[in-house]
């Protein structure tokens, strides 16, 4: 099933695995994310464009709709009560929000040291410090770096609290639409989750498609997944209103 | 896991009451004892953590969860930074479970979660952003709201399912209850005693809470 047609795609950017990426997204405009080789894992983080200040905020998010993880249906609540962007689409069913991001420690203890000078392009990057220099392009720093949304990767949680790393829950090929309600920075990196049980740095290119989709309908999936979603989406309208 | 502390209120150097819907500050010094006293039950104090020295170091609830596999905090549980440092280990606990992905309430959230109306009704947030430009503690240290960011819930009950669910459970705290932590860096503490009426998180009715700190 597709969100989309050819003609509505305004373009389309590889990012490599490990790799990262920022760019603006406007309100009405929407990403493809596609797993190219299978356990792809996409860190992000999602702040309003004008207003950087205001961002996505996890634990917002988890109240508004009752839910530890993203799928179809979900949207990601700024700090501000405002949907920021919507989950439209989803083949893969799972989206983490607990577990954070890799940081050059962690890849080095797990993977090695695979560093530019011997490596090239090919060297082990971890996402906070993808992160970081995406960030920084836009005059932010660690500070604005917050809870993150991990798409493609899935961390459940047993009755004790405890978490385990579900191997396998994207595939090459799966794909994951979000629609953008606000105009948004999206700043991401496709470093691996931080949980990840493959023994090798082996994380997934990513394919981004973006394309017009318009704002949400009155019969938006997202819109009415939930009273407090319903909500979600007028103060969102009223942040526009002119 | 349930375990009581040999501190005695008599011996403590610091020992202070917060009221409900209010903020509060301490700064715990490396190897100090901090602990937050439910004095009459089952109330939710949101708190966050700053490196004393550089608050750009902060507790971070991600980094929590992820290094100890855990989304819950009890005794034996240590308190990620951003960085990744211990900032504090939990050494004492008569509660038993204490939430890291609930967050703080606001006004603005308040307008989702429940009604566009409850905009007015006081919230952490609130109490939060009075601290950033009230306490000389805080100000001195450049915490602004970039720094606010998920927090700990002490005394809240908020339980995950393994298919993902997520509620806001009545509390498991009752009054007298207590969790206690030593810290391992010098930390700034930044908590609102939450003023929330419209979830049972302070069973509807906000009471005060007592923090206390031990060489």
């Amino acid at each position: 099933m597709s969100t989309f047609n050819q003609k509505e795609i305004l373009w389309e950017e590889t990012v490599p695995g490990g790799n990262h990426w920022s760019g603006l997204m406007r309100r009405g405009t929407a990403l493809r994310f596609t797993d190219m080789q299978g356990g792809a894992n996409v860190s992000i983080l999602f702040y309003n464009m004008e207003e950087k200040l205001e961002r996505y905020n996890m634990p917002d998010s988890l109240k508004a709709q009752h839910t530890a993880f993203l799928t179809t249906g979900n949207v990601c609540y700024s700090d501000m009560g405002r949907v920021m962007c919507s989950f439209i689409h989803d083949t893969i069913g799972w989206h983490d929000t607990m577990c954070g991001i890799s940081d050059a420690k962690l890849i080095e203890q797990k993977y090695g040291v695979a560093n530019y000078q011997t490596h090239r392009n090919e060297m082990y990057r971890s996402a906070k410090d993808g992160l970081l220099i995406e960030l920084a392009k836009h005059g932010l720093d660690q500070r604005d770096l917050v809870a993150n949304v991990n798409l493609f990767s899935k961390v459940s949680a047993n009755d004790s609290g405890g978490l385990v790393f579900n191997a396998g829950n994207s595939k090459a090929g799966d794909v994951v639409d979000l629609r953008f309600d606000m105009n948004v920075l999206a700043v991401l990196s496709t470093a691996p989750h931080p949980l990840d049980t493959a023994m090798t740095y082996q994380p997934s290119d990513v394919l981004l498609t973006a394309w017009h989709a318009g704002n949400a309908a009155e019969d938006d999936v997202c819109r009415n997944a939930c009273e407090q979603n319903q909500r979600g989406f007028i103060n969102t309208e009223r942040f526009y209103a002119q | 896991m349930l375990t009581e502390s040999k501190f005695l209120p008599e011996d403590a150097v610091l020992s202070e009451t917060c009221n409900a819907g209010d903020p509060w500050t301490g700064i715990v010094k490396k190897g100090q004892t901090f602990r937050i006293l439910d004095l009459e039950g089952n109330q939710a104090v949101d708190t966050l953590f700053y490196n004393a020295i550089d608050a750009t170091e902060r507790y971070s609830a991600v980094d929590t969860i992820q290094r100890q596999g855990q989304i819950y905090l009890t005794t034996g549980s240590v308190l990620y930074s951003s960085e990744g440092n211990p900032m504090l280990t939990i050494t004492a606990d008569t509660c038993g479970r204490h939430d890291t992905i609930g967050g703080a309430c606001s006004a603005e959230s308040n307008t989702t979660r429940y009604a566009l109306s409850k905009r007015p009704m006081h919230s952490c947030r609130d109490s939060f952003m009075h601290a950033i430009t009230h306490s000389a503690r805080v100000i001195e240290r450049n915490i602004s709201k970039r720094d606010i960011t998920a927090n700990i819930n002490f005394f809240m009950n908020v339980p995950v399912t393994s298919d993902g669910g997520l509620s806001f459970a009545d509390g498991i705290s009752a009054p007298g209850k207590y969790v206690e932590m030593r810290a391992e860096m010098d930390v700034l503490v930044l908590i609102s005693n939450c003023p929330q009426l419209n979830n049972p998180c302070n069973a509807y009715n906000p009471t005060p809470i007592q923090l206390l700190i031990w060489n």
